[in-house]
């Protein structure tokens, strides 16, 4: 644990050569080939950010394939970071600074930068070569197509051959450290302090002195070059002041490792020890690799050898008396369908998380969506009610991961829990959370034969009794035929089955007595119009929600958690509303829910590209919704 | 982990209230009377054992025992199971399941908890027919099964239990037959107690749709000639006097009968070794009418569980890192404090 204090002092370190510009917010893009390190670079610059006292967003964007041909267009991988004064809760619309380390960087990318951006440019990857792998005719640095940006253009490969030249690495090693040089050269553009990165580097090649050596003196000369350099007008040092967030300790998050810490919490409030059982899946494997390096906490994960066994073992787990998640994305959901029915029927807790992607079938697996809502809520055979809620941002995930965990163990019920390919990827700053005053849900197994059998339920939850193997008097069977409401036997009694249905949906459904009432996130409880939403939309819809307000436009955003059941007053709070607006990655499945549920005249505004919401996107869609009526 | 149990069990111990629904005749009522038989010869605690099934007619076998069980869905016992044994290591895991379930739809599970060697115990009732569903051939079912999908007779050719499990690496394979009590008894307890993944094929008969298939392996006036006992260190011999033997034909590397005092010695014949791969996968793969069936066990090789491993490996790493702090792990890494 390394906690460092930020002092909200003016830094003095200031150059003084140009005049700074004041910015409130800043979109910075890193690009480059797969292999250029874009994503450490980014890493490193977020945290520096954040150690500035910036608020800050973030998301990579890498492509799909592994290891795709050098200087390919398919190949660029990409890492965004949004920062500023006020609360940022996306990772930015348009790019303000674009870092281009190659021209397939550049132009799969130049479409996003804002006239007048700043476009920072390797022109030693400028070459022919490079060129013709991006389909240039010309070399965009000299015919002019860059005119409506700023543009710096700086041989990065010489420079960084020249700073490390006394390492000895070699051509191929030492152009390695490009990233380490042009980070050092956006550090100071930004005024952050480099040391953060300093030690990173010392850390992650602590075995290779000379490597962290080399990546340092490229950090550091790349820093040197913005200050001394003769750079072109109106290229200067952007000051960004410091956001007024909340006194506490935080750290950088992303949504794979606030769902992995949730369980492995939700575990420990509930008494439980975990089986998390998952198949590989983009872009869900990640949180089975957090998981499985956490062996020192009660957690087991067993990767299985499909998607049908992995929730198969943690339905097997959950009837031993541990908790059993498992997780992946929409294709692998759908493989897990007939398990999940069983646990509903055998009225077992599990936890089943969906890292949503871009569908149908393979898609787009590394880009984001959000269109397995209704599988999610509806997707099974038979009637098959359970609990599904969504989390929505990475800071958000460590208390939905916790949720999911209470309603399973207490209602005994699979809950489907609903994040996305940005969630799992994106990162923010998290006010971390002191665990000691989280509410502990301790389960109670049945120890008791007496008058016991497995169909015996809590009068108020409806749960079903959970009596483990092992507990001497309990023997019991359970499975998926119907079974009869009295006494756990299979029974095909066609009043039994209309009994159990009702009790399975009763169950269910009494959840919502048990969930907060639903918020109001911005603005007032009624009005002219609401726009609802639910998952990773959260940030784009609250900027674009008070971009309007401050217009002062009518208008409340509502985020929904509780998707089934829906919170007890969402209906009467959204009839306060002359418009509901919904908008969703997907074409059009909550608001479909909300239309369905309470017959409310509910209008979508549908994204499927596979990238997240811009806030001008929905700002303007909630500008043009009122102006129609005004 | 073995405790011993207080007051002797007996087989009404563990039989349940449930009412036995399965055809006159078939031969799952056999199998249920020696695995009722043999429990109490276990020595476990009766709360210990644990039964997971999926779906046929074998599958209802846990409703009729007075243990813990659980009827999942059709193929995927062996993964629920595995979620079971993960869970509780302390527990005795059976997986009962039919040629169908294990072998068509559940295939890739069967073979992975093999593979594994999670520590089951996987009782597969191989009827060579779908009974549930009322009567198509099955992955088992020989060439030529008039079923209703397949009214002029299956065409594909069927799987051996017992070749598929030693081809997924089971540690102990072995074969018996429903209605020979004794020996299904002693098999079954052997692989009990074998710690790791056990696979026993059980020989059933289907009175409704497939009456008779093992008659020759199971009538006591010509079984004798149409199977071979597999046992550790003895000659693979077989026949009413004992006369006939297992042969390697070391020209073409396959199996021969031979019959002693005509065709070969005694020396002549082969002598079982159930830790020998090999020649566990050449009897598991004999086939009538040229070969006898072998039953027995076909294959033991002691291995470290798979359970037990991970076990293992949790251990070593706690000595090394300690028990896991949630509020440690909350604030590992980068961190910075904002007044």
């Amino acid at each position: 644990m390394s906690a460092e204090t930020v002092e909200h002092v003016e830094t003095t370190g200031s150059p003084d050569k140009t005049e700074a510009q004041i910015v409130e917010s800043i979109v910075v893009r890193f690009a480059g080939d797969s292999g250029d390190g874009m994503q450490l670079t980014g890493a490193n610059f977020t945290d520096d950010t954040a150690l500035y006292g910036n608020d800050l967003s973030t998301f990579p964007d890498f492509p799909a394939e592994i290891r795709a041909p050098a200087g390919s267009t398919f190949g660029v991988s990409a890492f965004q970071i949004y920062f500023g004064s006020e609360d940022i809760t996306t990772s930015g619309d348009a790019v303000d600074v674009l870092v281009a380390m190659n021209p397939a960087a550049l132009i799969t990318n130049l479409n996003e930068v804002v006239p007048g951006g700043l476009i920072i440019a390797d022109s030693g990857a400028f070459n022919e070569k490079n060129l013709n792998k991006a389909n240039y005719k010309s070399n965009p640095l000299e015919d002019g197509s860059l005119d409506a940006y700023r543009v710096l253009e700086v041989d990065i490969s010489s420079q960084v051959i020249a700073a490390v030249e006394e390492f000895d690495l070699g051509h191929k090693n030492a152009l390695r450290c490009k990233n380490m040089w042009t980070l050092g050269l956006v550090l100071w553009l930004f005024e952050r302090d480099k040391q953060g990165t300093v030690e990173n580097l010392q850390k992650k090649f602590a075995s290779k002195p000379d490597i962290a050596n080399a990546n340092i003196a490229a950090l550091n000369a790349g820093h040197a070059f913005g200050e001394t350099a003769e750079l072109p007008s109106g290229i200067e040092v952007y000051k960004v002041p410091r956001a007024k967030v909340e006194p506490g300790v935080y750290r950088d998050i992303n949504g794979t490792t606030g769902l992995a810490w949730g369980l492995i919490a939700g575990g420990q409030l509930a008494n439980l020890d975990i089986l998390f059982a998952s198949y590989p899946i983009t872009p869900a494997s990640s949180l089975l690799h957090t998981l499985a390096a956490k062996k020192e906490f009660d957690v087991t994960t067993f990767q299985a050898e499909d998607e049908i066994a992995a929730v198969c073992a943690a339905v097997g787990a959950s009837f031993a008396g541990s908790l059993g998640i498992t997780s992946s994305a929409g294709p692998g959901i759908a493989l897990k369908k007939e398990a999940i029915s069983l646990a509903v029927s055998a009225e077992l807790p599990l936890v089943v998380i969906n890292t949503q992607r871009g569908g149908p079938s393979t898609g787009l697996p590394t880009k984001t969506e959000q269109s397995d809502l209704l599988q999610a809520v509806y997707g099974r055979h038979g009637d098959t009610p359970l609990p599904v809620i969504a989390t929505s941002s990475p800071s958000d995930c460590f208390e939905a991961a916790i949720e999911a965990v209470r309603l399973a163990t207490k209602y005994m019920t699979p809950v489907m829990l609903l994040s996305d390919g940005y969630i799992a990827n994106a990162s923010e700053p998290w006010l971390i959370p002191d665990f000691k005053e989280f509410s502990p849900f301790p389960v109670e197994f049945r120890t008791d034969p007496e008058g016991f059998n497995p169909s015996l339920r809590d009068p108020q939850t409806l749960a079903r009794v959970w009596a483990k193997p092992g507990t001497a008097g309990l023997e019991h069977r359970i499975g998926g035929i119907e079974k009869s409401f009295e006494t756990g036997n299979i029974s095909y009694d066609p009043d039994n089955h209309q009994r159990m249905t009702d009790t399975r949906r009763e169950k269910i459904e009494g959840i919502s007595k048990d969930i907060p009432l639903q918020e109001v996130n911005l603005g007032i409880t009624s009005g002219k119009m609401a726009v609802v939403g639910w998952g990773s939309t959260f940030g784009a819809i609250h900027q674009a929600v008070k971009t309007c307000r401050l217009e002062n436009l009518d208008v409340s955003h509502i985020h929904i958690r509780h998707i089934w059941p829906f919170p007890r007053n969402l209906e009467e709070l959204l009839s306060g509303f002359d418009k509901v607006m919904v908008p969703e990655m997907n074409t059009g499945q909550l608001v479909k829910m909300l239309r369905s549920e309470f017959l409310i005249d509910a209008h979508g505004l549908n994204k499927v590209s596979g990238q997240p919401f811009k806030i001008g996107e929905i700002a303007n869609a909630i500008k043009a919704e009122l102006a129609n009526n005004s | 982990m073995n405790q011993a149990v207080d007051n002797k069990l007996t087989t009404s111990d563990f039989s349940s209230d449930q009412e036995v629904r399965w055809c006159p005749g078939c031969g799952d009522y056999a199998i249920l009377k020696a695995i009722q038989k043999l429990m109490p010869e276990l020595d476990r605690p009766k709360e210990s054992q644990v039964f997971i099934s999926g779906i046929g007619c074998s599958s209802r076998f846990p409703y009729y025992m007075d243990t813990f069980g659980f009827h999942t869905i059709h193929g995927r016992a062996p993964a629920v199971a595995t979620g079971v044994k993960l869970a509780n290591p302390d527990l005795d895991v059976w997986v009962i399941t039919g040629d169908g379930d294990a072998l068509s739809i559940g295939g890739n599970h069967t073979m992975h908890a093999l593979r594994r060697n999670v520590d089951l115990n996987i009782l597969l009732f191989n009827n060579e027919i779908y009974g549930l569903t009322k009567g198509q051939y099955s992955p088992t079912s020989k060439v030529g099964t008039r079923s209703p999908s397949t009214p002029e007779g299956s065409v594909d050719r069927p799987l051996s239990p017992c070749a598929i499990a030693l081809g997924s690496g089971a540690p102990f394979v072995a074969r018996s037959i429903d209605t020979e009590m004794k020996h299904l008894s002693e098999v079954v307890k052997q692989a009990h107690a074998h710690n790791g993944a056990s696979f026993v094929e059980i020989l059933q008969n289907c009175p409704i749709y497939n009456d008779g298939i093992f008659e020759q392996v199971k009538d006591k006036k010509v079984a004798p000639d149409f199977r071979v006992e597999a046992e550790h260190g003895q000659p693979l011999l077989f026949g009413k006097e004992k006369n006939k033997g297992i042969r390697l034909n070391r020209d073409t590397l396959s199996l021969e009968v031979v019959e002693l005092g005509a065709n070969a010695q005694l020396e002549d014949v082969l002598v079982h070794d159930q830790t020998n791969l090999i020649l566990a996968q050449l009897l598991a793969a004999m086939q009538g009418p040229e070969f006898p069936i072998a039953v027995g066990i076909l294959y033991h090789k002691p291995v470290t569980a798979y359970v037990t491993d991970l076990a293992t490996q949790r251990l070593q790493l706690r000595e090394k890192r300690g028990g896991g702090d949630l509020s440690s792990l909350l604030h590992s890494g980068h961190t910075w404090e904002v007044k």
